[in-house]
């Protein structure tokens, strides 16, 4: 499955419940203000890190670049555009996104 | 493959609609096909003509509109959130007793059943929202 | 409505995905109109409610003094509709000091790896 996320690390929950819920193995999609949990050295970080070991992290590059943070991504993060956007889409059975 | 997209939320005060309409973008540049956008809650906003939108950013609801023209797109407003918000075509006004309609080119009113025959008939269902 | 149908075929995993509290957003109402109308596509629907959604669910609704309609009956209208599977986090019951006892329908209270994995074996995830 992927899981998308779209709301700051900061604002809501909403990634800590994908990553409490994910199954192992998921590709976890971060879009819109979500891409913030891919940043260094924030109060995250560590959570992400670990995430890291059972899931690939994904965050979209547009969202980022908009949000001036594209330097900031931490290693580990696999960047995609719209594009690759869709070629998670096709290459997962299904998508459930995190509000 | 075939994808229905489900927007949950209006135009400018989320950036659901923009990330749903550059999905859509290159879903169709990569050759697969939008079944339908499905718009739903305060998503069924983005069909209103009624937007003047600043000149120097993006017109989102005309935006939606052309994409549909130009792939001949299914863009469906979910009826019962369009009649709490207040989103009519010309049947709808005349229905309720409204004296005007304001849906906009390309989008039409439909139950909430389109939203389901998009996940039965699709590959795939992708959730646009807050 | 009877063409879509006949057009369908195979029978879906249809799982909704409840996140939110009732009243402070239309969310919770809204998602409930789709599993209502999705009933009569005879596909195989599963409820989930999990972080806030689980007040959806909560006994003794009074919404007089906020002006709002009571919508809370209509989970217990559900299984006339032979939506059934009603799928509650318990952890996240406990983190909100609620019991089974406090929910107004019936459901089944699973733990959160149990949820995930049902979220998992779905074919289609709706999120409002």
């Amino acid at each position: 499955m992927l899981h998308t996320v779209n709301k700051s690390p900061f604002e809501k929950n909403s990634l800590e419940s994908c990553l409490a819920y994910a199954h192992k193995g998921s590709t976890i999609l971060l879009i819109e203000d979500g891409v913030y949990a891919a940043l260094q050295n924030t109060a995250v970080a560590e959570m992400l890190k670990k995430a890291m070991n059972d899931f690939t992290i994904c965050a979209l590059e547009p969202d980022l670049k908009a949000r001036g943070v594209r330097a900031k991504v931490m290693d580990g993060i696999k960047l995609v555009d719209y594009s690759g956007f869709v070629d998670l889409v096709v290459e997962n059975d299904k998508v459930q996104a995190w509000l | 493959m075939k994808f229905t997209i489900q927007v949950n939320e209006g135009p400018y005060t989320h950036q659901a609609s923009d990330s749903a309409y550059k999905f859509c973008e290159a879903a169709l540049a990569k050759g697969h096909e939008i079944f339908r956008v499905f718009f739903y809650h305060d998503g069924v906003n983005n069909a209103t003509r009624l937007t003047t939108p600043p000149q120097d950013d993006r017109n989102i609801v005309n935006r939606w509109s052309d994409l549909a023209a130009k792939h001949n797109l299914d863009l469906v407003v979910c009826v019962a959130a369009a009649q709490r918000r207040g989103i009519a075509d010309e049947d709808e006004a005349k229905r309720n007793g409204k004296d005007a309609n304001n849906i906009a080119p390309g989008f039409r009113i439909s139950g909430l059943g389109q939203l389901i025959e998009g996940g039965i008939q699709s590959d795939r269902l992708v959730v646009f929202g807050d | 409505m009877s063409d879509e149908m006949m057009e369908g075929g195979a029978v879906k995993k249809f799982c909704y995905v409840n996140r939110k509290a009732p009243y402070g957003t239309i969310y919770a109402l809204e998602s409930l109109e789709v599993v209502l109308i999705g009933a009569a596509f005879e596909q195989d629907v599963s409820l989930v409610f999990i972080d806030d959604g689980v007040y959806q669910l909560t006994k003794g609704q009074d919404t007089a003094d906020i002006g709002m309609k009571n919508f809370s009956p209509t989970y217990r209208a559900l299984e006339m509709y032979d939506v059934e599977k009603l799928y509650v986090d318990k952890e996240a019951l406990e983190a909100r000091g609620l019991s089974e006892e406090d929910l107004l329908v019936d459901v089944q209270v699973m733990s959160r790896e149990e949820i995930a994995g049902l979220m998992e074996e779905q074919d289609v995830v709706l999120t409002f």
